[in-house]
């Protein structure tokens, strides 16, 4: 680990200052992803801008009956929120998916989007990695890339987003609210992240200096029937393979309303906006729900040991609308 | 009883190899190779020597030089660190950093410029490498083919014939401790105190490799945080710590980060499988040919011995065991728990399951069908086989009577349901050892015996041994185990820890109780037993562990999750000295088992030459939420020729469990899994017609 300095910021002001100040800098949240690439050498920072002090630690409602998070807010503390677990299910699920109770506790919400792929190339410095190393080559795709990327990668990066979270917030439109030296900036967590494309190690369009400082939850109706539904290979503490978050509004047994995200498909949380299109003003039937995952799906390319992500992706996605559809109608 | 250590444990006391108190140690971080195979060409270590508390690197240009030895268990290269230019696996240590903190040595490693000439490798291993031969022996002493009549007319005649290849993944023991040493040389005494399992054999080790007299030698290993096998050979973490103290003259403590243990520790190789069971209609085994594919490193011609169960548990007209292996440019592999025998059971195990649909005969009842009178390959009587008590009672208890053979049939909601069987069987060893015991003027007694406990319980069984044959009560015994100045004693393997530690500690506590009459001196008084003319010549007959497996397994089809929830295992274990111990044994052992069957699993690069989940985030153990209700328990298997009537225990609780979990799966969903881990991608991806 190369020595760093530590600075633990007093307002967000002072946070974004440093930021602007110290090119090298990283913000420490819970530091659960953080710390172990810096003891890796995957992350050299030379500041760490400790902002768990910082006021961000409030779940407030918004005016519109939305919910505002603040980044600091534990995602154990997220995923206990009596609000969240009555109007966004899916959410409070996917928090509780993630990780360990322990890791939870000390995970921040705006850490959590900003946490890197689990590429084993990635997390390897003696390995070669485009979003690492720019340049350096991309070891996964012909190397052990079972929970690769099915989805809008490029032959540059075929990493998947780790995060379970942002699957249920990218279902539910969610809006990061950024601090920066020009001052604050709203940007939607489907525009957040940036495609592949020939940069994988450019992640997300933060401006240089940025500090997230709140999550908002849009008024949602939809997201009150919300599920989050998650295949490891093992039982806990372990990342997807692949997971949905769904929410469906069924009236008269034809889908009204309908939010779809997959997890651990793509570089970044996947909004199946294709097949939210296919299965809205159809019928709540698992047919439909099957076609509406082919919808999404067809553009899905696979490497030799990935495959199975297609089919385990457009099953979940039957299984979770329908398990839905029936508490629907119960 | 519950362990005499437990409070120092879990309230931090106790001390681990590199919690060790040193006075003024210095600590070595090791540089691992970054290449699979090759040569260092040149190390260039200015940069690194002039970084702050920088003490010394070293290397294969100045490292001191080792005896050239045999290794314990055949020649053994991998012991030979920093003694040639040559790089046989990535991770093999190319240089120890030495200096005043643990963070200046490892920022020092980090800087040290380390230039190769790269050679071409082969870390990729199939049952159809050119480079297979056949060994002259397998893990432990057995012979490497076995062939008894007619193999391949018996299954040319068989009405019934299964012929399937069964794969087990390269698995690590993963202990939780990471391998660490501090070693001292001074005034000619070599003093270590390192995690390993046989302080006295290390102790051993390291006089041969360090061509110093063995009395000269100390090691200790008072706690141990789990070996599994892989901490039984004389690591690399020891032997540069020696190193590096034969260079400096002070203490030198190496403690290896988690990759290292990853890379230099060992693991279970990889192995292919095929076995050939030929039957008559009602399942009497005409024909078992057991063949077997694995790898080794270019250091050490570790085989597994997978067909070691083939060879006792059932009866057949014919056998054939061979074993084949091929060296590649990995690290070597190790015994890890139940060794052989634990991949051989899941291919022999589930062959015997898909032979009881074949012929319609439930699973149990086929494997009570070909029970042998004698051994079968050598004829040799058993000293006791309870394996059928095992299975009557292991029914019972699992309801298994009534169970409907067919396949894919019970659902659960999204699970589908079923039940699977196994048989298990280890060796029951005993070995000599020897033990002190001293009757101390206060009247309590301290009994010093060179053994180890991993965490299994060992210190408490010998302590309740000993109170027993003193006549005291056990808070009057003190037991005090780990260090090589005991005397001689086997490491901790092979199961045989409590039998052969516990037969010297009885025949030293009950000379010493023979002599508790007179009045002890203040010294105290001392005797010592030695067992090693009591074993005398082993007589030609089988003394064996069994127990009968049971497994209930949930399958989502849709989604390839494996659910288990339910385990039973059934033991003949001679006598079990610690009830609450051996319980913690075996569920230990079926938990692995379980993690084994669903999760366990080494993924290497080809290309890179490296494995990419060297870390226990990417290698999966099983977690608390994937371990059901694990039941075990043991029937009566009295057996005098055993010391104390004592088989051990340590291992058997592994075998047999995978298969009975992957059985449950077939009777589940009715797909043959025949690879290991059952994945969630392999039973998604897994085809139907595979039904039989």
């Amino acid at each position: 680990m190369k020595e760093f300095g530590y600075h633990r910021a007093s307002t967000v002001d002072d946070a974004v200052a440093l930021l602007d100040r110290e090119p090298g800098a990283r913000v420490l949240g819970g530091g659960t992803n953080l710390v172990d690439l810096m003891k890796s050498g995957v992350e050299e920072p030379s500041l760490l801008v400790d902002v768990r002090e910082l006021p961000l630690d409030l779940i407030e409602p918004t005016g519109n009956g939305g919910l505002r998070i603040g980044a600091t807010v534990a995602n154990s503390d997220l995923a206990a929120h009596p609000e969240v677990r009555r109007r966004w299910p899916a959410l409070a699920q996917a928090l509780l998916a993630g990780a360990s109770g322990q890791v939870r506790n000390m995970a921040t919400v705006g850490g959590n989007l900003l946490q890197r792929t689990r590429c084993a190339y990635f997390a390897n410095p003696a390995m070669p990695c485009n979003k690492r190393v720019p340049g350096s080559g991309c070891a996964a795709r012909g190397g052990e890339h079972r929970n690769h990327a099915v989805l809008g990668w490029s032959e540059h990066c075929v990493a998947t987003h780790p995060s379970d979270m942002a699957v249920a917030l990218t279902a539910f439109d969610a809006v990061v609210t950024v601090a920066t030296p020009a001052g604050e900036t709203d940007i939607p967590l489907s525009d957040f992240y940036l495609p592949v494309g020939r940069t994988p190690h450019r992640e997300t369009v933060l401006p240089a200096a940025a500090l997230i400082t709140a999550v908002t939850l849009p008024g949602l109706p939809v997201a009150a029937r919300s599920r989050y539904r998650k295949v490891r290979e093992r039982a806990s503490f372990a990342f997807a393979i692949g997971s949905v978050a769904a929410a469906v509004e069924i009236a008269d047994g034809q889908v009204r309303d309908a939010r779809l995200a997959f997890g651990a498909v793509a570089s970044r949380p996947w909004r199946a906006r294709s097949a939210e299109r296919a299965l809205i003003g159809s019928p709540a039937v698992p047919e439909t729900f099957a076609a509406a995952a082919d919808a999404e799906l067809s553009a899905a390319k696979t490497l030799p040991d990935n495959g199975y992500k297609v089919a385990l992706i457009r099953e979940l996605t039957v299984a979770t609308l329908s398990e839905l559809t029936r508490e629907t109608s119960r | 009883m519950i362990r005499v250590e437990g409070r120092a444990k879990v309230t931090g006391a106790a001390r681990y190899a590199a919690d060790a108190a040193a006075r003024g140690h210095a600590h070595g971080a090791l540089v691992p190779a970054t290449i699979a195979r090759g040569r260092v060409v040149s190390i260039d270590d200015d940069a690194a020597l002039a970084l702050p508390g920088v003490l010394a690197v070293l290397h294969h240009g100045n490292a001191p030089r080792l005896a050239e030895v045999a290794g314990r268990l055949g020649p053994d290269a991998s012991t030979r660190v920093l003694q040639s230019d040559r790089v046989p696996h990535t991770g093999w240590p190319v240089a120890l950093v030495v200096a005043e903190t643990a963070e200046q040595a490892r920022a020092a490693a980090d800087a040290l410029v380390v230039t190769y000439a790269r050679e071409q490798h082969d870390v990729a291993f199939t049952a159809d490498h050119p480079g297979h031969y056949t060994p002259e022996r397998v893990f432990p002493y057995e012979p490497a083919v076995t062939v008894v009549g007619d193999v391949d007319a018996e299954l040319a005649a068989a009405p019934v014939v299964v012929d399937e290849t069964y794969t087990t993944p390269a698995e690590h023991h993963a202990p939780m401790e990471p391998h660490a040493a501090t070693a001292h040389w001074r005034d000619g005494r070599l003093d270590v105190v390192d995690s390993n399992q046989g302080a006295f054999v290390i102790a051993g080790d390291l006089a041969g490799l360090f061509a110093l007299d063995p009395a000269a030698v100390r090691v200790r290993a008072e706690h141990v945080g789990g070996g599994f096998g892989g901490k039984a050979v004389t690591g690399a973490h020891v032997l540069l710590a020696v190193l590096a103290t034969l260079r400096l003259g002070r203490p030198v403590r190496v403690v290896l980060d988690r990759a290292q243990v990853f890379a230099l520790t060992g693991y279970r190789p990889a192995t292919v499988q095929r076995l050939r069971l030929g039957a008559d209609p009602d399942g009497r085994l005409r024909a078992v040919d057991h063949d077997s594919a694995t790898a080794t490193s270019t250091l050490h011609e570790y085989v597994e011995g997978t067909g070691a169960g083939t060879r006792v548990l059932y009866a057949a007209d014919a056998l054939r065991i061979s074993h084949r292996v091929t060296r590649l440019d990995v690290p070597t592999p190790r015994m890890m728990r139940a060794p052989g025998k634990a991949p051989g059971s899941f291919a022999l195990e589930s062959a015997m399951d898909e032979l009881a649909h074949r012929c319609g005969v439930d699973p149990v009842a086929l494997r009570l069908r070909n029970e042998p009178a004698a051994g079968p390959v050598t004829g040799w009587p058993f000293s006791s086989r309870n394996l059928a008590a095992c299975f009557t009672e292991g029914t019972r208890r699992f309801g298994w009577d009534g169970r409907d053979p067919r396949p894919g049939v019970r659902r659960d909601g999204r699970w589908l349901v079923g039940t699977g069987t196994a048989a298990a069987v280890f060796p029951a060893l005993s070995v000599p050892a020897t033990a002190a015991a001293t009757a101390e003027a206060d009247g309590t007694v301290t009994i010093r015996v060179g053994a180890t406990d991993l965490g299994t319980g060992a210190r408490t069984a010998l302590t309740l041994l000993a109170a027993e044959a003193l006549g005291l009560p056990v808070d009057r015994v003190r037991v005090l185990i780990g260090d090589s100045d005991f005397g001689r004693a086997p490491l901790a393997g092979g199961s045989w820890g409590t039998s052969s530690w516990g037969a010297a500690v009885v025949k030293a506590a009950t000379r010493l109780r023979e002599t508790l009459a007179e009045p002890i001196p203040a010294g105290g008084i001392t005797v010592v037993g030695d067992t090693a003319a009591d074993l005398g010549a082993p007589a030609e007959r089988h003394r064996l562990a069994f127990g009968a497996q049971f497994a209930e397994a949930a399958v989502d089809v849709a989604t390839g999750e494996v659910r288990v929830r339910r385990l039973l295992g059934v033991f003949a274990v001679g006598r079990v000295v610690n009830p609450t111990a051996a319980r913690g044994q075996l569920v230990g052992g079926m938990t692995m088992g379980l993690s084994q069957a669903l999760h366990e699993e080494a993924l290497w690069d080809r290309t890179l030459g490296t494995q990419v989940n060297a870390d226990l985030a990417g290698y999966h153990i099983a977690t608390n939420a994937d371990v059901p209700v694990i039941e075990a328990d043991w029937v009566d298997d009295p057996d005098p020729e055993m010391p104390g009537g004592i088989k051990g225990l340590g291992e058997i609780g592994i075998v047999g469990t995978a298969a009975a979990i992957a059985n449950a799966v077939w009777h589940a969903t009715g797909v043959r899994h025949r690879h290991l881990p059952i994945r969630p991608d392999r039973v998604l991806l897994a085809k139907p017609n595979e039904l039989v």
